[in-house]
């Protein structure tokens, strides 16, 4: 700043108006970027999306999987067989998270099984390290999953692995167990995805 | 004639600097006069852009930005737009070739010092535009809407996901939606074609600037500007580079474009790693392919993703992946500084920096390899190896390279 002042410095009056005036401008900027970065939030439409869907499972065989679509996920329904409930307790010390500690489920489906009814698993069909939809791998101890596999799911993405309860195995990129949505059941073979009131049918 | 062309001439650059700027970067801008055959990937970096700049308008006259649409106006370009499949296959050949030359024009700025004093600015745009090419490639490959765009933006915007606190609104914001949808699709498709494209010629043109400022290295990486000749002021090394450059890279062009063509004539696919089997399917946000990995040029980073397993310090493995994995591309900003050597070339330098680079490059080859395929405990070992190495190469260099046994710099630049 050589044009400013007597002897080459500035003024406090002119730093004052400096000052001021690039405040006022980082204002004025902030301001006009708020509509356009606000614009490409999640819009009206897309918020009013999402309702919650019924599934019917009276055709589920045990060992059989479902997938249904909520808001554009899909969301597997397991019926388990009682060998595949047994199998889950001898699981655990080779998970991350086996009793469900962490924030991934409704509280209805804190519990061994992770569910509302023992057979039937409700989760999202949704890896929890970046998004792709792990395979359903009901086969035990197949050559590419080794020996220890009494099935469960795995995802080709990036090798993560979890049970036949959406529990999250150890040492795999995925950090939490599968999702549990909220859901509720209508009658025996009638479920509601998305909400665990009935009303909201 | 020549009268009335220079007073032409002499008219514009009264009114523009048209003489002058075709003096300082062409006709008098004097490069060394040793480049060699590494030194064509700039210019050829500069053609591909052309390309891509030309085949991606006339694709936009045809294709579609909807999720209902995309997938079909593509096969609709493919099949029934005249000489559709002739322009899209220059542009998605071009896409993959553009990192074939950009990465072989990293390499020869490594192997020569390219990023050494007073060049780190230099280095530094050219690393903006990687980062903007990557973004170009990554939202280009969403616009077809097959399955491996579907679930390959999925795992990069899940990415974002992964920052503690902010990340679900980031992710939301980013896309637009709660899930990867239509509206994700549409702003891609303004990135891929306004944003992103703009900032990229701007960026080359600075990077142009930027070097004609330094004035380029050499494969002996000695300042040729330090000798110049005293009665004209022009480096004794030096030569025009027009016409001799401009010709050089012309042959250049030529050579390339025989290749290019081969490839889009006869291989545009090229066994699944251009463009991937499973992209001519469409996406389905219900089920994930089998075995998904993304285009060659980001599997190296792919496979430092899914190489952390393990927690530590806290953080959890999937945090730590995307923070290795962006750290793997960031960490070539620092090389002006991480490189202590005495000498800029790879001719003067010592064994040690012959051997890490050569290991470097090994390891990015292997993990580009290991990210195609799935995953298994071997391969995840082996990613972890090469990782560690490919970090090893940037983090001992202000050691190894200090210490090496280096050879003494000639005065004048050798053939």
């Amino acid at each position: 700043m050589t044009d400013s002042g007597d002897n080459g410095k500035m003024s406090g009056r002119r730093r004052f108006l400096l000052v001021a005036t690039s405040v006022a401008g980082v204002v004025a900027g902030a301001g006009v970027a708020t509509p356009f970065l606000r614009s490409m939030m999640p819009s009206e439409r897309a918020k009013a999306a999402g309702a919650p869907v019924e599934v019917d499972i009276s055709k589920l065989e045990p060992g059989m999987l479902l997938t249904a679509e909520w808001r554009g996920k899909p969301v597997w329904v397991l019926k388990r067989t009682s060998e595949m409930l047994d199998d889950l307790k001898k699981l655990n010390d080779q998970l991350a998270d086996p009793n469900s500690e962490r924030d991934q489920q409704p509280p209805y489906a804190q519990n061994p099984t992770r569910s509302i009814k023992p057979q039937i698993l409700v989760v999202l069909g949704v890896c929890t390290h970046l998004g792709c939809s792990p395979v359903y791998r009901k086969d035990i101890a197949p050559a590419d999953l080794g020996e220890d596999w009494l099935g469960g799911f795995f995802c080709p993405c990036h090798g993560s692995k979890f049970d036949l309860a959406g529990r999250v195995y150890k040492n795999v990129p995925a950090p939490t167990n599968l999702v549990v949505p909220p859901y509720t059941y209508l009658s025996d073979n009638q479920l509601l995805v998305g909400s665990d009131s009935k009303e909201s049918a | 004639m020549n009268k009335q062309q220079n007073s032409m001439i002499k008219w514009i650059d009264e009114r523009f600097p048209l003489t002058s700027t075709w003096k300082a970067h062409l006709s008098e801008y004097y490069a060394p006069k040793n480049f060699n055959f590494w030194y064509y990937f700039g210019s050829l970096a500069l053609l591909v852009l052309v390309n891509q700049l030309l085949t991606g308008i006339f694709l936009t006259m045809s294709y579609k930005p909807d999720a209902g649409m995309a997938f079909a106006s593509v096969e609709y370009i493919m099949r029934d737009v005249d000489f559709g499949w002739l322009i899209r296959y220059m542009h998605s050949t071009g896409a993959s070739m553009f990192f074939v030359v950009v990465y072989l024009h990293m390499f020869r700025g490594m192997m020569y010092g390219s990023y050494r004093k007073p060049r780190e600015l230099l280095w530094l745009i050219g690393m903006a535009i990687f980062f903007v090419l990557m973004s170009l490639a990554f939202t280009g490959y969403i616009l077809p809407w097959g399955q491996m765009s579907y679930w390959g933006a999925q795992v990069i915007v899940s990415m974002f996901g992964a920052i503690p606190l902010i990340g679900d609104t980031l992710s939301n914001w980013i896309l637009g939606d709660f899930m990867l949808s239509d509206a994700a699709l549409n702003r891609f498709f303004a990135y891929h074609v306004v944003t992103l494209p703009v900032l990229i010629v701007v960026l080359v043109f600075v990077h142009i600037i930027a070097l004609h400022e330094t004035g380029s290295n050499n494969p002996d990486g000695i300042e040729i500007k330090a000798n110049k000749d005293p009665q004209t002021g022009i480096p004794v090394d030096g030569i025009p580079f027009h016409p001799y450059y401009t010709v050089k890279d012309i042959f250049g062009a030529v050579g390339f474009l025989i290749v290019f063509c081969g490839i889009i004539f006869f291989a545009p696919e090229m066994g699944g790693y251009f463009l991937e089997d499973n992209n001519f399917i469409p996406a389905n946000p219900l089920h994930t392919p089998d075995h998904i990995a993304p285009v060659w040029y980001f599997t190296p980073y792919y496979s430092m993703l899914r190489a952390v397993t393990v927690n530590f310090l806290g953080v959890d493995a999937k945090l730590w992946g995307v923070i290795l994995m962006a750290a793997a591309v960031v960490i070539f900003c620092f090389l002006p500084w991480l490189d202590r050597s005495p000498v800029k070339s790879i001719r003067y330098k010592g064994p040690y920096f012959k051997i890490a680079l050569t290991l470097f490059v090994i390891s990015f080859f292997v993990l580009g390899w290991l990210g195609t395929k799935s995953v298994t405990p071997l391969y995840t070992l082996l990613a972890q190896i090469f990782t560690t190495i490919y970090f090893a190469f940037f983090l001992l260099m202000p050691w190894y390279s200090k210490i090496d046994k280096v050879k003494p710099e000639p005065e004048n630049v050798t053939k």
